[in-house]
C-alpha cells in the first residue's frame, strides 16, 4: 500500500526555483489497476519517479509498505526498488548485448539470489516469450522487447509495477497485447499496476484514473475498463490515440 | 552480490563487447611482453658475462702488460713488459698462497694485426693460437675432453703438438677423428706469412660462447714451440715477451695480499717505481662487468615500467568513455536494484579482470618472443634468461595498474544519478 501525503518536488534551475511537484497527496491500495494522467509538464514522470524510489520529495510524506521512505539512505532505497518496486519505460531500456533470460534474471542478480535462470524464465513464461529466451534486444521486435522488460519487473514479484508510456513506442495493436498482458498480472498474480500516461486510450484501460495538472492531482475517479464495456470494439478503439511515432520492426 | 556474481557481470560485460576488450587489454599486454623480453635479454647478458668470467676459473689472478696511455692513445713500445721470467721469477718466489702457474703467449687475439690460420686439407679457419705450458688446464679449469694435453717433454723437445678447441676441432675435421693428424699453422700479416705443420694431440672441452668471442675457437701448442718456430719477440735483454700469466691461488680471499706481493716483486723486477703492469682478480672484472650490466637493467627496466604505465593510462582512458558510454546501463542496473557498492565493484572488477588477462597474455607473448628471438639468434649469440621475479612482479603491476586506472572510473559510475542516467541518450 502506498500513501503520499503533501509531495512537493522543487528543482533550481539556475537561480529559478521550478516546482514538478505541489502538494500530491495519493493513496494506492495492493492490487488496484491505475493510471496517472497528465499532460507533458504535468509532472507525472516526477512522481513516479518519487514512487519509484529513484527520486526523492523535497516535502512531504512517503510511506511505502509502512515504511517512511524519506528515511531511507540511497542502498535502502536500492534494496527497496529490487524488492518491491518493478519499472516498465516506454523506451523498454533493456542492456543490449544481453540475452533475454539474463535481462529478466538481473534484479535477481542483485538481490543475490540463488535460481535466478528458472525464475527468470518462468517470468518470461508468463509474459508469452518462452521461446526467445536467448534472443537478444536487436533480435526481438519493440512488443516483444517491452514483454522482457514486464518480465523483468516482475521476477521479483514487486508490490508495484510503474509503467511510465509503455505502449509509447508501439504500434496499436502491440499496445493492446501489451497491456493486456498488464492486465493479467494485475487480475491473476494480484501486482499493482500503475500506467503513467498522456494517452487517454491507455488510461481508460484502467480502472483509476488519477490526473495530473501543474504538479497538482485535478482528478480521481474510478473508471469502467474499455475492455469491460458493451458494445465497444477494441481493436478499432486505439487507432487514433496511440502515437504511430515508431513503428517496431 | 558474491564475488562470483560480479566476477560473472564483469566477464558477460567484457564478452559482450570483445573488440573493446582486445584493445583495451593492447597496452598492458605489450607493456607486460616488453618487461618480459627486455628484463630476458638483460638478465641474459648478465648470466652470460657472469658465466663467461667465471668461465675463466675460479680463484683467479691474471697479470697483463700495462699500457702506457696518453690521452687514451696506447704509446708505441708499451705492452711488451711481461716477460715469460717475470713468470719463472713468480714461481721461484714459492708464495704460499699460489696453487699454480701458467704463462701465455697469444698471436691472433682479439684486437691483434697479426692473424692465425688453423689449415687441413684445404678446410681454412681464423683462429687464435695460444703459447702455453702444461698447467694451463689446471690453472684455467679447462681440460682435455679428447686426447691429451701438452707435456713437459712437448715443451722440452719444443715438438710441434696441438690441442684444439672445439670449435676448429668440428669445423677442420667434421666427424673425422682430429687425433694423430697433421694440420698446418700459419701465422701472419698481409702477405707475409709462416707456416708449420703441427700434429693434433687433443681436443679441448667445450666451454661455450658468450659475448662476442668463443673460448672454443682456439689452437694450443706449446709455448717454447711458439717461441722457437715462429714468433714471441725477445727483447734486448733476451728476456721473452708474453701476454698474460694465469696465478690460480690456493684461496681467493688471499686475492688481494697476492696482488700486493706479487706487484712488489714485478716491481722490483721491472725495476720501476709504479706498475708497469696490471694485475686482476676474476672478482675485479666480474665486478666491473655487473656495474655495466646494473645500470643498463635499471634503464631496460624504466622503459618497460613506463610502456606498463602508458598502458594503465590506456585503461583508466578507456574505462572512462565506458562509463560514459554505458550511463544508461548503469541507470537500469540502478533501477533494478543494483546498490552503489555493486556498479563500483563491477566496473572495477571489469578494470583487473581486462589488466590480469592482457598481463596473462603479455606474459605469453613476451616468453614467445624471447623463444623466438633465441631460436633464430636475435641478437647474435646472446642469451635470454625469463625470470620468474619478473614475471611475477610484472604481472603484480599490471593487476595494480588495472586496480588504480578504474578506481576513478568506477566511483564515477557508481555516483551516477540514476534518473539522471535513464535519461541519458
Amino acid at each position: 500500500m502506498i500513501s503520499l501525503t503533501g509531495i512537493t518536488k522543487i528543482y533550481t534551475v539556475g537561480t529559478q526555483r521550478v516546482a514538478a511537484l505541489n502538494g500530491v497527496d495519493l493513496e494506492i491500495e495492493d492490487g488496484e489497476f491505475l493510471s496517472i494522467m497528465g499532460p507533458s509538464g504535468s509532472g507525472k514522470s516526477t512522481l513516479m519517479n518519487i514512487i519509484g524510489c529513484l527520486d526523492r520529495q523535497t516535502d512531504g510524506e512517503y510511506i511505502l509498505d509502512g515504511l517512511n521512505v524519506r528515511r531511507l539512505v540511497d542502498n535502502q532505497l536500492a534494496t527497496l526498488r529490487n524488492r518491491r518496486l518493478g519499472f516498465v519505460f516506454q523506451s523498454f531500456n533493456l542492456l543490449p548485448r544481453m540475452s533475454a533470460i539474463d535481462q529478466v534474471a538481473l534484479p535477481l542478480l542483485y538481490r543475490g539470489a540463488t535460481n535466478r535462470k528458472r525464475a527468470a524464465a518462468a517470468a518470461l513464461n508468463l509474459v508469452g516469450l518462452a521461446d526467445r529466451m536467448d534472443h537478444r534486444p536487436t533480435q526481438l521486435s519493440g512488443g516483444q522487447q517491452q514483454r522482457v522488460a514486464i518480465a523483468r519487473s516482475l521476477v521479483t514479484r514487486p508490490a508495484i509495477i510503474l509503467a511510465d508510456e509503455p505502449t509509447g513506442a508501439l504500434d496499436s495493436k502491440t499496445s493492446m497485447d501489451v497491456m493486456a498482458v498488464f492486465r493479467s498480472l494485475n487480475e491473476e498474480l494480484g501486482i499493482t499496476i500503475a500506467f503513467v500516461t498522456h494517452e487517454s486510450i491507455v488510461a481508460n484501460y484502467t480502472r483509476r484514473i488519477v490526473s495530473l495538472l501543474d504538479g497538482k492531482v485535478v482528478g480521481d475517479r474510478p473508471n469502467v475498463p474499455s475492455y469491460e464495456r458493451d458494445g465497444e470494439k477494441m481493436e478499432n478503439a486505439p487507432a487514433g490515440a496511440a502515437t504511430p511515432a515508431e513503428a517496431p520492426s | 552480490m558474491t564475488l562470483a556474481d560480479v566476477l560473472g557481470t564483469a566477464l558477460a560485460s567484457l564478452r559482450s563487447n570483445i573488440l573493446r576488450t582486445l584493445l583495451t587489454m593492447l597496452g598492458i599486454i605489450i607493456g607486460i611482453a616488453a618487461v618480459i623480453t627486455l628484463t630476458a635479454a638483460s638478465e641474459g647478458a648478465q648470466q652470460g658475462v657472469g658465466e663467461q668470467i667465471r668461465g675463466l676459473g675460479s680463484n683467479l689472478l691474471f697479470i697483463r702488460p700495462g699500457l702506457e696511455e696518453a690521452d687514451g692513445i696506447q704509446l708505441p713500445g708499451s705492452g711488451v713488459n711481461l716477460f715469460l721470467e717475470d713468470s719463472r721469477a713468480i714461481e721461484e718466489a714459492n708464495f704460499e698462497f699460489i696453487e699454480a702457474i701458467a704463462a701465455q703467449g697469444t698471436i691472433g687475439g682479439p684486437g691483434d694485426f697479426i692473424g692465425a690460420q688453423a689449415i687441413y686439407l684445404g678446410q681454412n679457419k681464423s683462429t687464435m693460437l695460444l703459447g702455453t705450458e702444461p698447467s694451463y688446464p689446471f690453472v684455467r679449469d679447462f681440460y682435455v675432453d679428447n686426447g691429451r694435453f701438452l707435456t713437459e717433454e712437448d715443451l722440452t723437445k719444443k715438438a710441434l703438438v696441438v690441442v684444439l678447441g672445439g670449435d676448429v676441432a668440428d669445423e677442420l675435421f667434421d666427424t673425422e677423428d682430429p687425433i694423430g693428424k697433421t694440420m698446418r699453422i700459419s701465422v701472419g700479416a698481409g702477405p707475409i706469412s709462416i707456416g708449420f705443420n703441427f700434429t693434433v694431440i687433443g681436443v679441448m672441452e667445450r666451454r661455450g660462447a658468450s659475448a662476442n668471442t668463443s673460448q672454443d675457437d682456439v689452437v694450443i701448442v706449446p709455448m717454447p714451440s711458439l717461441q722457437a718456430r715462429i714468433s714471441l719477440v725477445r727483447d734486448a735483454r733476451g728476456r721473452t715477451n708474453i701476454d698474460q700469466i694465469n696465478i690460480k691461488l690456493k684461496d681467493r680471499n688471499k686475492a688481494d695480499q697476492a696482488k700486493e706481493e706479487i706487484g712488489q716483486l714485478l716491481m722490483a723486477l721491472h725495476a720501476v717505481d709504479s706498475p708497469d703492469f696490471r694485475i686482476q682478480s676474476q672478482s675485479d672484472i666480474l665486478d666491473t662487468a655487473t656495474q655495466v650490466e646494473r645500470s643498463l637493467q635499471v634503464l631496460v627496466v624504466s622503459i618497460a615500467l613506463i610502456s606498463l604505465i602508458v598502458g594503465g593510462v590506456g585503461i583508466m582512458n578507456i574505462m572512462l568513455v565506458s562509463v560514459t558510454e554505458r550511463t544508461r546501463e548503469i541507470g537500469i542496473r540502478k533501477a533494478v536494484g543494483a546498490k552503489r557498492t555493486d556498479i563500483l565493484w563491477q566496473f572495477l572488477i571489469e578494470s583487473v579482470v581486462v589488466t590480469t588477462m592482457g598481463g596473462a597474455i603479455g606474459v605469453l607473448v613476451g616468453v614467445g618472443a624471447t623463444e623466438i628471438a633465441e631460436r633464430f639468434q636475435i641478437g647474435g649469440d646472446s642469451q635470454y634468461v625469463v625470470t620468474p621475479l619478473w614475471v611475477m612482479l610484472s604481472f603484480a603491476v599490471a593487476a595494480v595498474t588495472g586496480l588504480f586506472a578504474g578506481v576513478y572510473p568506477a566511483w564515477r559510475a557508481s555516483r551516477l544519478d540514476p534518473i539522471e542516467a535513464l535519461r541519458h541518450e
